[in-house]
């Protein structure tokens, strides 16, 4: 079943149209990868999906239900959970603040319990889980975002180029992390530059050039696909 | 000695009600980086209301009081939601002059409905004066210390200890982050500007014993509030704080030690030395930081 579908999408900025009709379908339990290149759109899609940028045309249903003109805080409240290009933390609160914030829609209690859970996932975030978050290094800050964001219990997980700026270790930390909410039954929409690592792990896939898709299949049959290797795995 | 104190109490009583005010303008920049030069006029209102409440003890004074501040606080709320929120806000100059704008309202309709006279309000709990050390400070300069200790003290539980208060802070600090977690950006501006408005009518009825009260009295006030805010840090609730003191303070040794007609020249000295030396302010953090 679809959980997301997004229909003929146009959004921007101002004047200036960065999407000129996108649409994906995202299946509930799927792992979904979106690549494209610099500029394409991505980010743009995803704010959209969130709410933080207007739809000037199409639509966007969530798990049935038009959630096109829902404010950002709602459409958290129905289970959709960023992590935002360049992990966004809040430096100045605490570890545990940061995680705090990410259950705002929560009661204490699931609060609490997505804090063990959290600590459980990621126990680097336990031993620093009083440190301002601007302290912590870039890797710790991608795990505390995506941590952050599992805190509000989203049945769908965005997230925009969550590897970026990363070692090598880290990214294959940040994919096994990504591998393992996938089988726990989040359903996934991932941005990604590591086109290579994120078709892999893909069950459904896209490819948006300056606002459009272009492409759309299997993560499997696009890693095979010329113009996909050509333009985007540098073979 | 005894005539340092007596400069020394009336500096810091002075001061305490710049911090109050320069706490109102951090509060607002935080949030939403505006500088509200509306923010005297909440000290004008929190003031002005109070002495037409209580009108000559018709009403107990603190009654009135209350309710002014409360008044204000809804002020606060009308300007953000009226004059902040439907301009553009891609544009932080066409806010800041919208704040210059609503604040020359507020003043011509103060003026208009509540007149051009000063008026006084009694002091809370009588004049006669406590020796300290040979100094005579009078009752009303403790309601304001203490009136600036407890809101210091308030407002740290609320951003250490409240969701609402973390909320706020996270807002400050990354506002599209927020909206993501669900933070209604929007309340939370607006609370920013109700807080601030509070602060500015508790500094305002602080005041009106001490140095009576008109229709224009915000505009000093809230240029010296600002100055404060600015020397500490703009947007540090310390930078205030100090930076509050420490004006009142000059501005009491001037006027002692030099003369009187010096004393409002001092603001800007300091600020211009400050800024000069540390842009950031004695507090504040590099611009960098609060992303
Ligand atoms: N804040 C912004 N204001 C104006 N234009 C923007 C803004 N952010 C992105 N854009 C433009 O929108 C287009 C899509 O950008 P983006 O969604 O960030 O691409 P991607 O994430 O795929 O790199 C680009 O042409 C970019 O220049
Ligand atoms: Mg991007």
């Amino acid at each position: 079943m679809a959980l997301l579908e997004v229909e003929n999408l146009h959004a921007g900025y101002g004047r200036i149209e960065a999407l000129h009709g996108i649409s994906v379908t995202i299946e509930e339990r799927a792992l979904s990868a979106l690549v494209g290149a610099n500029g394409a759109g991505k980010t743009t899609l995803l704010r959209a999906i969130s709410g933080l940028r207007p739809a000037t045309r199409g639509t966007i249903r969530f798990a049935d239900r038009d959630i096109t003109r829902l404010q950002p805080s709602a459409r958290v409240r129905l289970g959709i959970a960023q992590v935002p290009e360049g992990r966004q933390v809040f430096p100045g609160l605490s570890v545990e603040d940061n995680l705090a914030m990410g259950g705002y829609t929560r009661n204490f209690r699931d609060v609490a319990e997505g804090r063990e859970r959290a600590f459980a996932l990621f126990p680097m975030l336990k031993e620093r889980r009083a440190s301002a978050a601007g302290t912590l290094s870039g890797g710790q800050q991608q795990m505390l975002a995506i941590a952050r964001a599992l805190m509000s219990k989203p049945r769908l997980l965005l997230l925009d180029e969550p590897s970026m700026g990363l070692s090598p270790l880290l990214v294959a930390e940040v994919f096994r992390v990504i591998a393992d909410l996938k089988a726990s039954g989040v359903t996934i929409f991932l941005v990604e530059q590591n086109a290579q690592a994120a078709l892999r792990i893909a069950d459904r896939a896209y490819v948006i050039e300056t606002g459009r898709t272009v492409l759309e299949g299997s993560g499997g049959a696009l890693m095979a696909d010329e113009r996909v290797k050509s333009a985007y795995l540098g073979l | 000695m005894a005539e340092f104190l007596q400069i020394l109490a009336s500096g810091l009583t002075v001061g305490a009600i710049y911090a109050l005010i320069g706490l109102g303008f951090s509060m607002i920049y935080n949030t939403s980086e505006v500088i509200n030069f509306a923010q005297g006029e909440f000290v004008m209102i929190g003031g002005m209301v109070t002495v037409t409440l209580y009108a000559g003890g018709q009403i107990p004074l603190a009654v009135a009081a209350l309710a002014a501040i409360g008044i204000t606080a809804l002020v606060g709320i009308a300007v953000e939601r009226l004059a902040i929120e439907p301009a553009p806000q891609n544009n932080l100059t066409t806010l800041i002059i919208i704040t210059l704008g609503v604040s020359i309202t507020i003043r011509g309709l103060a003026e208009v409905v509540l007149g051009k006279n000063f008026y006084h309000l009694p002091a809370f709990s009588g004049d006669t004066p406590f020796d300290l050390a040979g100094a005579e400070v009078t009752p009303q300069a403790f309601w304001v210390i203490g009136s600036l200790i407890a809101v210091m003290l308030a407002l740290a539980w609320f951003f250490n200890r409240t969701r609402l208060g973390k909320a706020m802070l996270a807002t400050s600090q990354n506002r599209m982050a927020a909206e993501l977690m669900g933070i209604n950006v929007k309340m939370i501006l607006r609370l920013s500007f109700a807080l601030s408005a509070l602060l500015g009518a508790i500094a305002g009825v602080l005041t009106a014993p001490i140095t009576m009260t008109k229709y224009d009295v915000g505009v000093m006030l809230g240029l010296k509030g600002f100055c404060a805010a600015v020397i500490g840090g703009l947007g540090t609730a310390t930078g205030a704080l100090f930076g509050g003191l420490l004006l009142g303070v000059s501005e009491a040794l001037a006027a002692g030690y030099i003369s009187s007609s010096y004393k409002d020249a001092v603001a800007f000295i300091i600020l211009l030395g400050v800024l000069f030396f540390l842009p950031e302010g004695l507090f504040g953090r590099a611009r960098g930081e609060r992303v």
